[in-house]
């Protein structure tokens, strides 16, 4: 039986840009890591921070956040917004001391798919590293 | 702008400058700290007759309620308002008018160098005039009462930001020099325009006030280091917020969360059978009610970067969680990084509001 750790890398990704990258690295055969949870959302900035912690607290080992790169936002301005709120996220990990390290932003447009594949694997290598998130077995959360 | 020294008491002094305001029609009401003489409790009060000014307490060092909750909807009533705030709620209530939640068009904001505030606990029961009396010594001194806030012995902006008038009480204020008021309005001034007193063109001098400002760095520093050892990592966080009963008294009593639709008061949190199925099929037991920690985390991304350091929701805290030292701290963190001071002018806007196309490039 294979003892090896298997990140869970919770994925946020926006359905004009990155979503679409993933399903264009999937249609291009290109491999990428089995951790990867995608799930689709109209805008990377729809992710209100609550979603980032609560991925984060019900035991992720990663957070992924996908959007347009800047200045390409299917609806102009929201990824901008994304960041902001990103950086915000982050800081408030570092401030309690937290692992800022699983939550990452990553610009990934439609036609990136070997894009996709590489943060895919490159993350999941990292998260690797840094080992099971402890939220996974805390209960008194 | 000018000043008006008055010869009295500042608590003295800023009745008679109320009874001015409200006595001449320059104002339609007056909201401000009051002692119910008979049982010793206190309140915020809004008078609109020149004969109960007498009761109201307005430099009083207790804060029952945040007042810029309170003030918003006032605000917006079109009437005329004096609004005696401290520092923070001032701040509170810009933070507010940036939310859409009032306005500061109809008010007459008054403000003053503020001692900080004691816990509610320390003034409910019984007579304060003990403790008033020596709160009223050490801050006039400049120096820090031992039984006020934690936060607001670690609070560095007690200067008042953008009042219309500001009342020397603590520093500045000493025996014999009478009641000093700074007006920093024209809409101030031309209230005070007949106000008895000696007008002057003094303005309030930080320089006299940089020993209380040293003193509340170092307590400052001494709060956010504490806290930053006691609350750090997974482990700290469930130490301090383990004891966390769920009630969210603390983002009641806000100034920040004004939000009536709260999303952690909203169907989304309603727990149902498959969500307790799922939690425990995956760990085996489930802390009830669930969520406390997401609910702090997710207040302190949602509103830290605002935060004003008031202080309510540790005093409210039936578990004694020292919520305002966490809030504070993080908060001066993450209102630092969009270079952010909360309450310091209305027409900057909330840092999650706007944004720069070229900023944070560590990021994606």
């Amino acid at each position: 039986m294979n003892k090896e750790f298997t990140p869970r890398i919770t994925s946020f990704l926006c359905k004009w840009c990155s979503y679409t990258g993933a399903d264009l690295a999937g249609t291009s055969r290109l491999q990428y890591s089995t951790s990867i949870i995608p799930l689709q959302v109209m805008c990377s900035s729809r992710v209100d921070p609550v979603f980032l912690l609560k991925a984060y607290l019900s035991g992720s080992d990663g957070v992924l956040m996908g959007g347009c790169h800047p200045g390409d936002c299917h609806y102009e301005t929201g990824n901008y917004h994304t960041r902001r709120r990103f950086a915000l996220v982050k800081e408030v990990f570092d401030s309690l001391g937290l692992e800022s390290a699983r939550l990452k932003l990553s610009w990934i447009s439609a036609s990136e798919g070997p894009k996709f594949a590489r943060v895919a694997n490159e993350y999941t290598e990292e998260i690797r590293k840094l080992g099971e998130n402890p939220t996974r077995k805390s209960i008194f959360l | 702008m000018s000043s008006i020294n008055i010869e009295k008491s500042a608590e003295k002094g800023i009745n008679d400058l109320l009874r001015h305001l409200l006595g001449n029609g320059k104002v339609d009401a007056v909201l401000a700290m009051r002692m119910v003489k008979s049982s010793g409790a206190w309140d915020l009060a809004l008078v609109t007759d020149v004969k109960n000014l007498a009761e109201l307490s307005p430099l009083a060092p207790v804060m029952t309620v945040n007042a810029s909750q309170v003030l918003s909807n006032l605000s917006l009533s079109g009437k005329k308002i004096a609004a005696v705030l401290k520092p923070c709620e001032l701040r509170g209530f810009v933070e507010r008018v940036k939310r859409e939640q009032g306005s500061l068009e109809n008010l007459i904001t008054i403000s003053h160098t503020c001692g900080g505030v004691f816990p509610l606990d320390l003034v409910v029961e019984g007579s304060v005039d003990d403790l008033l009396h020596k709160y009223e010594k050490v801050v006039a001194t400049g120096e820090i009462p031992s039984n006020i806030r934690d936060t607001c012995k670690a609070c560095e902006h007690f200067i008042p930001m953008n009042a219309d008038i500001t009342i020397a009480a603590a520093g500045e204020c000493k025996p014999g020099h009478g009641c000093m008021i700074y007006i920093n309005s024209d809409k101030a001034k031309e209230a005070l325009l007949e106000c008895t007193g000696h007008h002057g063109n003094d303005l309030l001098d930080p320089i006299s006030l940089e020993k209380l400002a040293a003193a509340r760095a170092k307590e400052r520093e001494k709060l956010f280091s504490s806290i930053e050892k006691d609350c750090s990592g997974l482990d700290g966080l469930v130490n301090i917020f383990g004891k966390c009963v769920g009630c969210h008294g603390c983002s009641r009593v806000c100034p920040i969360c004004y939000c009536t639709l709260c999303d952690f008061e909203s169907a989304n949190f309603d727990y149902n059978l498959p969500y307790f199925e799922e939690h425990l099929a995956r760990k085996g037991a489930l802390r009830l009610p669930p969520d406390t920690m997401l609910f702090h985390m997710g207040r302190l991304t949602h509103m830290s970067f605002s935060c004003v350091g008031c202080g309510m929701c540790s005093d409210v805290c039936p578990v004694s969680i020292p919520v305002a030292a966490v809030f504070s701290r993080t908060g001066a963190k993450t209102a630092s990084i969009f270079d952010y001071v909360p309450g310091r002018d209305v027409a900057e806007e909330i840092p999650v509001m706007i944004f720069k196309e070229e900023e944070f490039p560590e990021l994606g």
